[in-house]
């Protein structure tokens, strides 16, 4: 069975419907990448996964559970499910531990004597275990988006969503991030990210999938889908790239 | 004892309120030249006005209106001027009205870019045709808004008047409950007639604000 | 004969100064903490609670407090409440009246601090999980209010100003020692002059106070 299952998905903002049915199986352990031009739906795919867009029709089922849009159902698939913004998001008024601390003290109700360890445990994980008391306007780029990874990590979720995670970061910083996602892959960490890193998708992802319009316009395993693109839309949007 | 109707308080309250119009014009108008003044003053070159204009300001936003009141109700007999509550309430109220415009449109001023004053410098306009010509202009739309809004505080601010003794909304209203023993009613019914004098204003100014935040981004 | 100033009337009465002195400060300081607190939960409802009943209440509260002047305000409080069985002391319906006025102007401010915080940091906290009620607690509150720090000293300057008219209920603040000494010793211009001052070292004590008090309270890097 699925980890994450959808099924004809529709989304609009007013007049705009920005997803057009979407079908996609996400099987645990998976690696997919999400990839299309700006306004072709992606990131709304993947913020829908996370409940941070409601949908009008279709449904989303994350490990047998379908997803509601009550605050209780959102939640509960907010602990199975974690995110990674763009933008990082870091709480600017906390440090990075306290960062990484937060939700496991207020949503788990751990005490700060066991989210201690959890919180050194991940920022270990993403190399920065050094950082754990510096703020996020203390670090760089790259790092808050590493303190960002560990944040949804000590949830212990058992899929991340990547929105764009690299696109906000200086070229020189984007290789860093894009080693902790490789080796959360490695470790069978359920991924889906849209990126624009092609050749991260194609080294590292099992699946990739092309979003035109609203719809999933071409999927398939990486070395297909950027060896031998079938549909024109796909050719044209590799070769822009190139 | 004589019986109040609510028609009877309501009619008195209203007499009343045209002071509390009257007095608000009164200081509104005339704080606003005296602000238009102490702005020249404040962003002009002359270091002496200067802080002469901040040392206006500072002293009529730092300390409480009634004791503005109180000082110009109590100080000017003291050099020989007669004064009655109404002079007494329209000079502190303008005063206090001019230094608080005149901080607000600093702030208006001073978001005009430098260029421009550098501009219309380079163009060999001396002080007074900056400001009208080039500064003033593009201040002003940004100071309506803010400016109308204070229009509130103004109209708030004239309720101090009377505690000197001057009959206005609150005045009236304490006589009407002193008279009718009915406080809950007439203090209910003048903060009502506060509240239509007020709101329109508060409304006025969010609009003209949203307005201008629109206008910005485009 | 030009008026001949006499101060030294005005420094016998140093006791009494004090004692006006002292309740200006217990009112502000008292009445300034709750009105704070009513201002962050008017805030909360406004923007938090998802309640559209309460949403309005909150509205209608604080357009109703905007628009009406602060001696009014008391006023009802003082004189009107009795009426409906609720009798305050001079001290409870200054400080009631203080609270109510602060309460009003802080949801406001807090308000717009709160929008001014970015929507990714909602939306971080409720990717992990977090009720709204927990991203307001933990993600957004503080970050607003250091935003909006300043503006919450000034109005709380301007309610400091405003408490003056509580000696209009013969609450024995500052305004209500100044009358209180012009009235025996009938120099009333030096008396306000001096009491004038005192609110103004009043002022400056109370804008330094919330810088530290924000400093520490707010603005704290806490590891």
């Amino acid at each position: 069975m699925s980890l994450i299952e959808i099924r004809d998905l529709h989304k609009r903002f007013g007049a705009v419907e920005v997803l057009k049915g979407i079908d996609l199986d996400i099987a645990a352990g998976e690696v997919v990448a999400i990839i299309g031009k700006s306004g072709s739906g992606k990131s709304t795919l993947l913020r829908c996964m996370n409940g941070l867009e409601s949908h009008e029709a279709g449904s989303i089922t994350v490990g047998g559970k379908v997803l509601l849009q009550d605050e209780e159902h959102l939640r509960a698939l907010r602990l199975e499910v974690g995110m990674v913004f763009q933008q990082f998001n870091l709480f600017p008024h906390l440090t990075a531990g306290r960062n990484v601390m937060l939700s496991p003290m207020v949503v788990k109700g751990l005490a700060e004597a066991e989210a201690k360890p959890i919180a050194e445990k991940v920022l270990a994980r993403v190399g920065l275990a050094e950082k754990f008391g510096s703020f996020p306007d203390q670090l760089s780029g790259g790092q808050q988006q590493r303190v960002a990874i560990a944040r949804a990590l000590a949830m212990n979720p058992k899929a991340l969503l990547c929105d764009e995670i690299t696109s906000a970061l200086d070229p020189e910083l984007v290789n860093e991030v894009l080693a902790v996602v490789k080796s959360l892959a490695a470790d069978g960490m359920t991924l889906a990210m849209v990126t624009h890193e092609m050749r991260f998708a194609r080294d590292v992802c099992d699946r990739v999938l092309f979003m035109h319009q609203g719809r999933i316009h071409e999927s398939g395993r990486p070395e297909d889908v950027f060896a031998s693109p079938k549909t024109p839309e796909l050719q044209q949007f590799l070769g822009a790239l190139s | 004892m004589i019986d109040f109707t609510a028609w009877d308080i309501v009619r008195n309250l209203l007499l009343a309120a045209r002071w509390t119009v009257a007095l608000s014009l009164v200081a509104f108008a005339l704080g606003g030249l005296v602000g238009l003044l102490v702005l020249f003053a404040r962003v002009g070159r002359a270091k002496p006005l200067r802080w002469g204009a901040v040392a206006f300001i500072e002293v009529f936003q730092g300390t409480p209106l009634l004791m503005q009141l109180f000082l110009v109700f109590f100080g000017l007999p003291l050099v020989g001027v007669d004064t009655p509550a109404w002079f007494a309430a329209c000079l502190a109220l303008t005063l206090w009205t001019a230094a608080f415009l005149a901080e607000i449109w600093r702030g208006c001023v001073e978001s005009v870019p430098k260029g421009q004053w550098e501009a219309s410098a380079s163009l060999a306009m001396n002080y007074l045709q900056q400001m009208r010509h080039v500064v003033l202009p593009q201040a002003l739309r940004l100071a309506v808004p803010p400016t109308v809004g204070f229009s509130v505080q103004v109209v708030k601010g004239t309720a101090l008047a009377s505690i000197i003794g001057f009959v206005e909304l609150s005045k009236a209203s304490t006589m009407i409950t002193n008279a009718s023993f009915q406080p809950f009613t007439v203090y209910g019914a003048a903060a009502a007639a506060y509240f239509l004098l007020c709101f329109p204003l508060s409304a006025w100014s969010r609009r003209l604000e949203r307005t201008l935040h629109v206008a910005h981004r485009n | 004969m030009a008026y001949q100033f006499d101060f030294v009337d005005v420094f016998k009465y140093t006791d009494v100064l004090a004692r006006g002195v002292g309740l200006t400060v217990t009112l502000i300081g008292v009445g300034g903490t709750i009105g704070i607190a009513v201002g962050i939960a008017g805030a909360w409802a406004r923007g938090y609670s998802g309640n559209r009943a309460l949403e309005w209440l909150v509205a209608g509260y604080v357009e109703a407090i905007r628009n009406t002047p602060f001696l009014v305000q008391l006023f009802f409080i003082f004189y009107g409440l009795p009426s409906l069985g609720v009798r305050l002391t001079e001290v409870q319906a200054a400080l009631l009246a203080m609270v109510v006025n602060l309460g009003a102007y802080a949801t406001e401010i807090i308000r717009a601090g709160i929008e001014a915080v970015p929507r990714g940091q909602r939306e971080a906290g409720a990717s992990l999980a977090m009720t709204r009620m927990q991203v307001f607690r933990h993600v957004v509150l503080r970050p607003a209010l250091q935003k909006i720090w300043p503006a919450l000293s000034s109005q709380l300057v301007i309610v400091m100003f405003g408490s003056a008219v509580c000696s209009q209920i013969a609450a024995e603040e500052l305004t209500y020692a100044a009358n209180f000494i012009q009235s025996r010793n009938f120099r009333a211009f030096e008396v306000y002059f001096v009491a004038t001052g005192l609110y103004l070292v009043l002022a400056l004590l109370l804008r330094q106070g919330m810088r530290s008090l924000g400093g520490w309270l707010v603005f704290g890097r806490r590891a």
